[in-house]
């Protein structure tokens, strides 16, 4: 019990818990934000598809000797505009993405096939490893989270009107082709953030998960954006404690915390309920 | 045989000044204000020709049905007096002038699509992210334009759908928030694209009785396109029918006849007339209801 006790004191008095902390807190609230309109547009399967592109991309980096965070940014970020710039129709067919995300990982192997030596590195960037995050990658990741948010919240009012009725958009003089090309950049750069603390596989803890949930409770837009920002942080946060206290790992902590707050969102009372008995 | 009969009552809401005001420039139909006006307008959608060589002019003030089978251009015809669409050749003028996207004289009412289940937006949230939805940055906190929305859904009945979400009202809710919103600032055109569709006979009456009494108070004019005419039989001022690449516009009387519709559907068209109803028939069949599977019941009174 004692040493129990000094545990959950001691849990910052080490540098690489406070740096997962710091990481996983800013990867949070943008994967939350960010994946408030991924859920918003319906485009949560093209998030899932750049996530994996992204390992291609992260292994292709790492054969020419770069960092995999960069190889990571700049694949996901090429794709993100391709597939927004090949219209808005494409980038929801489930179909065709899922080809291109399987041919992505596909490579991702052939990549590692050829670099043997960077293979530990593979169940890193698969499944994330945050407390093997430095000083370093936390400010990359908040200069990443930086740029992503100030895009965001340039784009923000018109993408919204977008997602929720493109043609009156068009017609009010919304660039359509322009915003979801866009958009797709600003998750793309969303998702290497994200697959430095939960890897690439398991972006939807961070990104779907919270938002779903948030909108599953929520129907404001400004309360739900709030709502999953907070969601997507406690989730981090606790499941790293989690994993510090189990000694499980810490993806799964999150990925666990990320279903169960989603499965209870689904379980939360309709407020058409409620609506209904004001009657 | 009456619906006929009845467009001899048809009411023009003239707004005072709004001649004046409206008067247009380099218009070749100078007599009378248009709000629509196309001249010699060919428009084409990737290589293919959806309207050619087009000629008419809708007035200020007028309930327009668009008529004509799907694919005959009613969608296409709104996205070009939208300024989403240039004509080939001719040109098209709203209110005199060539149309501009954006253009805050338009009210517009795109085809209804499938709402994602899931999505929990409110009436309101729904309406206001398209006020000034086309600029950039982040949209406004709080409930600054309440009053303004709770004005428009006032004006169609409908201000309990303000605090719903979207994907729990009916189609009809969905269609009376929607043009609610089309109604905001006051636009001068309304451009409603397939309103009726997915709605049951009762909500239809309803949906076009709501824009008759709106659109005739506040003078706008209508753009009503829909699958079945009888309906709109006893709101509209003249039809336009689209078909084979070709537009009619004029009265019931002169528009719904065989040989019209025949050149228009480029077959053989009976017009049937009865029990105040007019039936566009081919081999048979009517026409307007082989297009879409709508269980309507056809035996029900019109009370016009």
């Amino acid at each position: 019990m004692i040493t129990r006790m000094s545990m959950s004191i001691d849990m910052f008095a080490y540098e690489f818990m406070t740096n997962a902390f710091a990481a996983a807190g800013i990867v949070a609230v943008v994967s939350g934000l960010t994946g408030f309109f991924l859920v918003m547009r319906g485009q949560t399967f093209a998030g899932h598809a750049l996530s994996h592109i992204g390992f291609a991309g992260a292994t292709g980096a790492g054969l020419i000797g770069l960092a995999p965070l960069w190889g990571l940014v700049g694949f996901t970020v090429a794709a993100g505009v391709l597939m927004g710039l090949l219209s808005e129709r494409l980038s929801n067919r489930d179909v065709a993405i899922g080809v291109i995300l399987a041919l992505a990982l596909g490579f991702g192997l052939l990549f590692l096939h050829y670099y043997t030596s960077f293979a530990t590195q593979a169940t890193a960037l698969l499944f994330g490893n945050v407390l093997a995050v430095d000083r370093v990658m936390i400010v990359t990741l908040a200069a990443l989270g930086t740029v992503t948010l100030i895009a965001l919240a340039a784009i923000m009012r018109p993408l919204i009107f977008a997602s929720l009725q493109p043609e009156l958009a068009e017609a009010k003089g919304v660039p359509l082709r322009f915003i979801s090309t866009a958009f797709l950049a600003i998750v793309a750069l969303a998702v290497s953030a994200c697959a430095q603390i939960v890897g690439v596989l398991l972006v939807f803890t961070l990104m779907v998960g919270p938002p779903a949930a948030a909108q599953r409770v929520t129907s404001g837009l400004w309360s739900g954006l709030i709502l999953s920002a907070a969601l997507a942080l406690a989730e981090a946060w606790l499941g790293i404690a989690m994993a510090f206290y189990t000694d499980w790992p810490v993806s799964f902590c999150i990925a666990l915390l990320s279903a169960l707050a989603y499965f209870a969102a689904l379980a939360w009372p309709s407020p058409r309920a409620t609506h209904a008995h004001a009657h | 045989m009456a619906p006929e009969s009845r467009h001899n009552h048809r009411v023009y809401l003239w707004i005072p000044g709004s001649l004046a005001a409206r008067a247009p420039r380099n218009d070749k139909v100078c007599f009378m204000t248009t709000a629509v006006t196309l001249d010699h307008a060919t428009l084409r959608i990737g290589g293919r020709t959806i309207l050619s060589d087009v000629s008419f002019a809708i007035r200020e003030g007028e309930f327009i049905g668009v008529l004509g089978p799907n694919g005959a251009g009613k969608t296409t015809l709104m996205r070009s007096i939208l300024g989403l669409l240039q004509p080939v050749t001719g040109s098209v003028r709203v209110f005199g002038r060539a149309p501009e996207r954006g253009d805050p004289a338009i009210g517009y009412l795109p085809q209804l699509r499938t709402v994602q289940p899931d999505l929990r937006v409110r009436g309101f949230d729904f309406i206001a992210s398209s006020l000034n939805g086309h600029r950039w940055g982040l949209p406004p906190f709080g409930n600054g334009n309440h009053a303004l929305i709770d004005e428009t859904l006032d004006a169609v009945g409908a201000r309990d759908l303000s605090r719903r979400p979207l994907c729990e009202m009916s189609g009809g809710e969905r269609q009376r928030l929607l043009l609610a919103q089309a109604l905001i600032g006051n636009p001068k055109l309304l451009l409603l694209d397939e309103p009726l569709i997915s709605l049951d006979a009762r909500h239809q009456e309803v949906a076009i009785d709501v824009v008759r009494k709106v659109c005739r108070e506040r003078g706008i004019t209508v753009l009503f396109s829909a699958h079945e005419l009888n309906q709109l039989l006893g709101t509209l001022d003249r039809v336009l029918y689209l078909g084979n690449t070709q537009a009619v516009l004029g009265t019931v009387d002169d528009v719904i006849t065989a040989p019209v519709l025949s050149r228009l559907y480029g077959t053989d068209i009976e017009v049937v007339r009865a029990a105040g109803h007019i039936f566009v028939m081919s081999r048979g069949c009517d026409v307007e209801r082989t297009d879409h599977a709508h269980d309507h019941d056809h035996a029900h009174e019109h009370e016009h």
